[in-house]
């Protein structure tokens, strides 16, 4: 085959204050003509650098190539001027972006900015650049493009953004696409949409793609070859069957087996890569992995093991050829199955049945009033959020929250809380009606109910020290001493599996996964009986995603606690929760125990969802019929059944009569006229 | 909200700011000590039936709100009273020299733009250059630097040494030139820090990778891009900053002798001529907030979020 790009020993440099800072390392790679390659590893392991160095962005960012050569079409862009890059740069490679709506210029139109691009080419007229920005537009499925041409950034949707960004990366058709995590900030059935999209205009267009993610399932579906990428240095680097079959390196093992599926064993606990990873500036010796590696012998933690050719692959690991002829290795998360956790699961579902419920929510609603912010428009209208939602969560249990964003999950989760007023509806908690209580009474309940948020460093002022971060609940519900208090808060440092010489540190002292951990810290301080997690394991990266739902789990065992868990992937919303509701455009349409919902879904929508899900195994790409089109607003939701519109088995009375939500097996709610 | 409504909305918000600030100074002036009737006529020969008829003829013996209705009427009129010096009424006045104001506030409005943003621009792009570190000293000596102590160093330079341009009057472009530019520099230097700052974080967003990777030269990056959004936050102070000129004419118009609206409100003051006071002060409110209602409207336009949510 021929190679397109070779990369050959890149080494890239930040200029920082204080010197010259390693960003990535000795990474060569190349992609063929026609190929898919995917860079997956961690947040933090150089994926992003290695693909902006090859046009040279990294230029603007302070950033230079202190070795190694990138060529293209017998080019070296390493040595290339800025000025003769201009004719590489969107032309013969393109760029795609994580956030499609950062990544437009928010003060131009679409059309604008896609024709801008096409007229770089010198070939085209005004005329031509703008009628082959309607082809674009139309191949990358965007409804009445003309419209959408003239139309402003923010008034499309992510998904729509996303395609887009996609035209306007064809403009002059490329011969690589790099796309960097291009499906990480989108829904599950938009991604789905996205990769088919992707895999589609390769085809077409005769391009080679690299692949950044940091989605196994992604990279599964995919890729043709994959490389692994830790700590700004490559690890392993096979085919992709190769890679799932046998993966040689100790962190590509560690990361496929962090993956939850939709089969696996719900009563184990997930597999984690112990520690994080390691910041730049301080860096291990020796091997990068060795800390965090299970294997790792005194050699590893002296000698930096090359990466060489085992067993027809690339992989930087001294020990591979025996360690994948180990026991061990084949075994699935072996050393972490924790038999006393699944008789406990088993006996608390067991007693769970009989159990009162923790939260009675009776046809709750949320509207919020839109269109009437002048005095001189007259009619208002309203924003669906939440509309007519019934169920209950049951004490001890988890109850799972899915759906695409804007469905109305994070409203529900607020006015649970009472963090915000009730449109219609109740809730009761432990029997009381909440809307029923005084601020007082409300704030006394309140010590019961905790949250812990998406970004947790959002949500805690970043000039307190994290002991004060921590204690700051202590400090509004009761009255400690300051010694008692400080005593409580190194309990829980350590509860959290924090060290307690954290104390007096600052959030940004630590990592993603460790602010989680601060923030579970804080939210446990005042013993609630219930914890409201919405996406609070979402941003995190796989490996450290379980350690944090692991914990959040033990918790539960051991404290006894309740969980509202909110989340759009749906594989770690399977696997922590006992059950599950999904929304749709601010309905409850499903409900039904976790294993149920995932093997029998009866409503369409969920099966639609569940097909979206990308499979870790690249054995098992299935012909997917994902979810078609995106979820309409809830300022104008559809009549009838409001998933008649993307539905595959509607009919004409769900386009006119709203299905109820009723229980078709016991314990097992749908809202569908003609459920699956 | 359509954009008819918008604009409703900004042109009532605009009257009402208005009516409250003609409140607001009405009220100022009738709280403030010292009897103003004693202060129109001598001491030594008034006699309390003369003060006490002064008053009644002025209506100063009238509770405020009456006070108050009877003066906005006669505004609405355009009838904005009479000096109590020279008996003079107030609004051919005012429309006598507010056009040597006007002229004064344009050029060093554009002034100010001129430098500010060019300077601010250019030292964001070239950041840590020697463009740069000017446009800071710039900035730095324009926030800093009172206007009456820059006006008197043009003099100085410019009138006394050079002889390049007259030091006082108001009429020809040639007296314009020193005064403006002492006035605009002051709004020259928040212009420069406010566009630099706001073209630093663009400059950092992602869509300006986007656009690199596209291929397209830094200087459509720069000046079509990065510029158009650094833009939408500045125009908010550009804003401000006219108000701010408006202000520092009674500074200025005084160290030029200028015959200006800001000359006669500083008159008007020494004298303690309060329907002067009141009238200028009521039409420099006017002044300001149709600028600032002009301001925010160019706004809605520049910025297609603005003018297109919803
Ligand atoms: N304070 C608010 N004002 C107006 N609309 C809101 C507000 N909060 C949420 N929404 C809207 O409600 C819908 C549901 O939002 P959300 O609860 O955040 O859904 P999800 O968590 O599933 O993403 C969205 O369309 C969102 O824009
Ligand atoms: S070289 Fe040693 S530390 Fe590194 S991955 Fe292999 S066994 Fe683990
Ligand atoms: S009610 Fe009709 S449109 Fe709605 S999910 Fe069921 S079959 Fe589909
Ligand atoms: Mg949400």
């Amino acid at each position: 085959m021929e190679k397109l790009l070779d990369i050959q020993h890149l080494k890239v440099d930040f200029t920082m204050k204080d010197g010259d800072l390693t960003a990535i390392k000795d990474v060569s790679l190349h992609i063929n003509i026609g190929e898919t390659v995917c860079i997956v590893g961690e947040s933090g392991s150089g994926k992003s650098v290695t693909s902006k160095a090859i046009m040279r962005l990294i230029d603007y960012e302070n950033g230079k190539i202190s070795a190694g050569s990138i060529v293209l079409d017998g080019m070296d862009l390493a040595q290339l001027s800025q000025k003769k890059l201009r004719s590489i740069c969107g032309k013969k490679v393109a760029m795609i972006f994580q956030e499609p709506m950062a990544a437009f210029d928010p003060v131009f139109t679409i059309g604008s900015q896609i024709i801008e691009t096409i007229l770089e080419n010198k070939q085209f007229t005004k005329l031509q650049a703008k009628e082959r920005a309607l082809y674009l537009l139309n191949r990358v499925g965007i409804s009445d493009p003309a419209l959408r041409l003239n139309q402003y950034p923010n008034e499309l949707s992510g998904g729509m953004l996303q395609r887009a960004m996609i035209a306007m990366a064809l403009a002059c058709g490329p011969d690589l696409l790099i796309a960097d995590e291009p499906t990480t900030a989108l829904d599950v059935t938009i991604q789905a949409q996205i990769l088919k999209l992707l895999q589609e205009i390769k085809e077409e267009f005769g391009m080679s793609i690299l692949l950044i993610t940091h989605d196994m399932g992604v990279a599964a579906q995919m890729a043709d070859r994959i490389i692994v990428m830790y700590a700004g240095r490559i690890v392993e680097y096979a085919t992709v069957s190769q890679m799932f079959e046998l993966p040689h390196h100790p962190y590509t093992r560690g990361l496929l087996q962090s993956i939850t599926t939709i089969d696996s064993d719900r009563s184990k606990k997930l597999y984690s890569i112990n520690g994080s990873i390691p910041g730049l500036a301080d860096l291990p010796p020796g091997c990068q992995f060795h800390p965090r590696c299970p294997f790792a012998t005194e050699r590893c933690s002296m000698e930096l093991p090359p990466l060489r050719e085992v067993n027809d692959r690339y992989t930087a690991c001294w020990y591979a050829e025996d360690l994948v002829e180990s026991f061990d290795w084949k075994q699935p998360s072996g050393e972490t199955k924790n038999d006393r956790h699944s008789i406990k699961e088993i006996v608390l579902s067991d007693s769970k049945r009989g159990s009162e419920p923790l939260f009675t929510i009776q046809q709750l609603s949320k509207f919020y009033p839109i269109g009437k912010k002048s005095p001189f428009s007259r009619n208002s209208s309203y924003l669906r959020a939440v509309e007519n939602v019934t169920f209950t969560i049951e004490k001890g249990e988890t109850f799972g929250l899915v759906g695409e964003s804007g469905s109305g999950k994070s409203t529900l989760g607020r006015v649970l809380l009472q963090l915000e007023k009730p449109t219609s509806g109740k809730v009761f908690f432990q029997g009381q009606d909440l809307s029923k209580l005084d601020a007082k009474e409300l704030r006394e309940k309140r010590r019961n109910m905790q949250m812990i948020y998406q970004d947790p460093y959002g949500s805690v002022n970043p000039r307190w020290k994290v002991g004060d971060i921590i204690g700051e609940p202590l400090q509004v519900h009761d009255s400690l001493s300051a010694k008692d208090k400080h005593d409580r808060v190194q309990d829980l440092l350590e509860v959290v599996g924090l060290n307690k010489s954290s104390f007096n540190l600052y959030p940004h002292e630590f990592s993603g996964g460790q602010r989680q951990r601060i923030a579970i810290a804080r939210a446990i301080a005042l013993n609630p009986q219930f914890i409201l997690a919405d996406e609070a394991v979402s941003a995190l990266d796989v490996s450290v995603q379980a350690q944090i739902v692991n914990l959040l789990q033990d918790l539960q065992r051991e404290r006894d606690l309740t969980y509202l868990f909110i989340a759009h992937g749906l594989n770690i919303v399977r696997h922590v929760s006992d059950r599950i509701g999904v929304m749709y455009l601010g309905q409850m349409v499903e409900m039904a125990p976790s294993e149920t919902l995932f093997l029998h879904p009866a409503h369409h929508y969920t099966k639609g969802l569940i097909d979206s899900i990308p499979i870790a195994d690249p054995a098992r790409t299935r012909e997917r019929i994902s979810l078609k089109g995106e979820i309409p607003s809830p300022a104008n939701p559809p009549a009838g059944c409001r998933f008649h519109t993307r539905c595959p088995a509607a009919t004409a009375r769900c386009r006119e009569e709203q299905p109820i939500f009723r229980e078709i097996h016991t314990g097992h709610w749908v809202a569908c006229h003609d459920p699956l | 909200m359509t954009l008819v409504n918008k604009v409703l909305l900004k042109i009532s918000t605009a009257f009402v700011s208005i009516i409250g600030s003609s409140i607001l100074v009405f009220s100022i002036i009738y709280l403030l000590p010292g009897d103003p009737v004693l202060s129109m006529i001598d001491p030594s020969v008034a006699t309390p039936e003369m003060v006490a008829n002064l008053r009644k003829e002025l209506g100063l013996n009238q509770p405020f709100y009456i006070q108050f209705s009877e003066y906005f009427m006669n505004v609405l009129q355009g009838d904005f009273g009479q000096s109590v010096v020279n008996s003079e009424p107030v609004l051919p006045k005012i429309v006598e020299h507010f056009p040597a104001t006007l002229a004064l506030t344009i050029t060093s409005a554009v002034l100010s733009v001129v430098i500010g943003v060019t300077f601010g621009v250019l030292s964001a792009i070239y950041r840590n250059k020697w463009i740069d570190i000017i446009a800071r000293i710039i900035g730095l000596f324009g926030i800093s630097m009172p206007t009456f102590w820059s006006g008197i160093l043009l003099i100085l330079i410019f009138s006394v040494y050079l002889n390049w341009l007259p030091s006082i009057g108001s009429d020809g472009w040639k007296t314009l030139v020193l005064p403006s530019l002492s006035l605009g520099l002051v709004g020259a230097g928040f212009i420069i820090r406010m566009v630099r700052n706001s073209m630093l974080d663009v400059i950092n967003e992602q869509f300006i990778v986007t656009l690199r990777a596209k291929g397209l030269s830094e200087r459509v990056v720069m000046y079509r891009h990065a510029l158009r959004n650094a833009l939408i936050p500045a125009i908010t102070i550009i804003g401000l900053n006219i108000g701010e000129l408006l202000a520092g004419t009674v500074v200025i118009e005084t160290v030029f002798s200028r015959q200006g609206i800001g000359r006669i409100v500083a008159d008007a003051i020494m004298a303690k001529d309060l329907p002067v006071i009141q009238g200028v002060v009521f039409f420099s409110a006017i002044v300001y907030v149709v600028i600032n209602l002009l301001v925010d409207l160019s706004y809605s336009f520049i910025d297609p979020r603005v003018r297109r949510a919803h």
